[in-house]
């Protein structure tokens, strides 16, 4: 099943009188339980495809389908209406409010999709004890190492159970242990509950666990290879 | 103002149609006849306080070399109209058959160093326009808190007064307190105006009442610049807070809050931020405005002329309405000031905020 689907998507960006063609005619298809590497150089275009499939933009031209919906042209609203149940996010800095707790971090999505206080409290238990987090619940993202804040993140991406998570660089910033352990994790979740993770990245500890890696180059898919990743 | 028009001119006064206050003379045909008598018709009517008959004379006080230019106020010592000059610094207040006895300001007495019981003489315009003069004791030493009014105004009882300036059973006008001196000007059509001209508390302090509509209208001004302050504050505030949350807003947008939810988020810390600020501002205000409510804030003698008399202290007052009509305003301005760093949060693109906060 198709959980994204991009076809011929450009994206260029107008600074002023110049204008850089991020995305070049890019088509894609991601299915569903994917553990997809998005790879290549800096400047190739592996963010901005990530942040077209999570409609957090909009293509130039080209069709952006996510599960099922024509993505397009939707305006910033409709996306993000689309973005609160179907896709979860984990960035390269972590990216959780500073003001919450862990746990009220994973609790926001909830709360969005207008969960009761029952449900999002066995919800994010659940999924605070999936990243090893359950005793760090009640620490704001100031008292986390890095690790233990992407863990948080990765359980707030998995809250509302989207069919998609999109992770850009999520190890960029994450020494060797936490890296290996938060991808670990991600892998165990694609694997139990069957959700697709598509990631950005050039880190090799990242690559290894993909089972399918997509190269960019200048805006454009130079490779598109089914791999044996780490499991 | 209310302090201002029961120390000096009442809410109406009625006096012989002829009569020019500004002459003070008592000569019989400009004073009213029967005084007693009158004030009491006009005391009858529901509207009415209290009223009673004064009477107005200009004299000298000498004392020893020195001299000083009076007005000499005839006065029924047991009228409640009367209380403002209760407040005595010493000695005591004046009885309807003291015969020999003053009361004097607290200025006048310091300024010619006299004491209750000191004698002093005084000469006054009399009836048929000669100068009589005679010795009176002080009495007692008054203070109504406002040195122009205390530093020219002496009092003898009426009846003492009418004799010894000729006026026999004259006087200048019945002076009026009403209830409600917003009725002024319905109660001086009812009172039978023969041979009187009754004026009302707005007639006669016409400066006084241009002043204080002057002063409102400051006051507005001075409302609106500190709403104006207040806004641009609030504005800053909510802006830096957008500009400071740049990566949080992007986060919430990216996990699906919508713009309205932010704007509503927004909203929600302005109106705590407002709530907290009116409270402290409500509580600070008023407890100012007891403070200075009880102790005044000191001007002195501004040196204004009679027909503006303000007290050498002013005392603050807060009405429930004017600390709600701010306390509104405040909120909705607070509210509306926060809109426009709201709609600015809300419109923010969750790829340029995450990019931007990186």
């Amino acid at each position: 099943m198709e959980v994204a689907k991009l076809t011929d998507v450009t994206r260029i960006y107008k600074i002023g009188e110049v204008e850089t063609r991020a995305l070049n005619g890019v088509s894609l298809t991601i299915e569903s339980g994917e553990f997809t590497s998005l790879v290549g150089p800096s400047g190739s275009g592996k963010t901005t495809l990530l942040q077209l499939i999570g409609c957090l933009d909009q293509p130039t031209s080209g069709k952006v389908i996510i599960a099922g919906k024509d993505a397009t042209n939707l305006n910033r609203n409709q996306r993000a209406d689309l973005r609160k149940g179907t896709i979860g996010f984990v960035f390269q800095f972590f990216a959780l409010i500073p003001t919450l707790t862990a746990y009220e971090n994973v609790e926001m999505p909830l709360l969005l999709n207008g969960k009761s206080a029952a449900e999002r409290k066995k919800r994010v238990m659940e999924l605070l004890s999936a990243v090893g987090m359950t005793d760090r619940a009640n620490n704001r993202p100031d008292q986390l190492s890095g690790g233990q804040q992407q863990r948080v993140a990765v359980a707030r991406a998995l809250a509302t159970d989207p069919k998609l998570i999109l992770a850009d660089e999520p190890t960029a910033n994450l020494d060797t242990e936490n890296g290996e352990q938060v991808m670990e994790i991600m892998k165990k979740l694609n694997k139990e509950t069957g959700a697709t993770f598509v990631f950005a990245t050039h880190d090799p500890r990242v690559i290894k666990y993909a089972n399918r890696v997509v190269t960019l180059q200048d805006g454009l898919i130079v490779k598109d290879s089914k791999v044996n990743g780490k499991s | 103002m209310e302090s201002t028009l029961r120390l000096s001119s009442g809410h109406l006064q009625v006096r012989d149609a002829d009569y020019d206050p500004d002459k003070l003379s008592v000569a019989w045909e400009y004073l009213i006849e029967n005084p007693e008598q009158i004030a009491a018709q006009i005391e009858a009517l529901d509207q009415v306080d209290v009223a009673t008959p004064r009477l107005l004379a200009s004299g000298i006080i000498s004392v020893q070399s020195d001299s000083i230019g009076v007005q000499i106020m005839g006065i029924d010592p047991a009228s409640r109209a009367n209380d403002p000059y209760r407040h005595l610094v010493s000695g005591e207040f004046l009885t309807a058959d003291d015969r020999e006895g003053i009361l004097i300001g607290y200025p006048l007495a310091q300024n010619l160093a006299l004491n209750v019981g000191d004698r002093i003489n005084l000469l006054v315009n009399t009836a048929d326009g000669t100068v009589d003069e005679q010795l009176f004791t002080v009495r007692g030493i008054y203070t109504t808190g406002t040195t122009a009014y205390d530093k020219g105004i002496v009092f003898l009882p009426l009846a003492k007064a009418q004799a010894f300036s000729g006026a026999g059973n004259h006087a200048s006008m019945i002076f009026v307190l009403l209830k409600d001196r917003e009725q002024a000007e319905f109660v001086a059509k009812a009172i039978p105006s023969r041979n009187f001209k009754v004026e009302t508390w707005r007639e006669l302090n016409s400066l006084l009442v241009l002043v204080n509509d002057f002063s409102n209208a400051y006051l507005t001004v001075i409302n609106l610049i500190i709403l104006g302050v207040t806004i641009t504050v609030i504005v800053n505030t909510l802006l830096m807070s957008v500009f400071e949350r740049t990566r949080e807003i992007g986060i919430l947008s990216a996990i699906g809050m919508k713009g309205r939810q932010i704007i509503a988020m927004f909203l929600a810390e302005a109106s705590l931020l407002a709530l907290g600020g009116v409270t402290v501002g409500s509580l600070a205000g008023w407890a100012l405005s007891v403070y200075f409510g009880k102790v005044g804030i000191y001007f002195g003698d501004l040196g204004l002329s009679a027909d503006m008399l303000l007290e050498d202290r002013i005392y603050t007052y807060l009405t429930l309405e004017s600390a709600i009509n701010l306390i509104i305003t405040a909120f909705v301005f607070t509210l509306i000031a926060s809109l426009y760093p709201a709609r600015m949060a809300s419109r923010m693109e969750p790829v340029e905020a995450l990019h931007n906060a990186q």
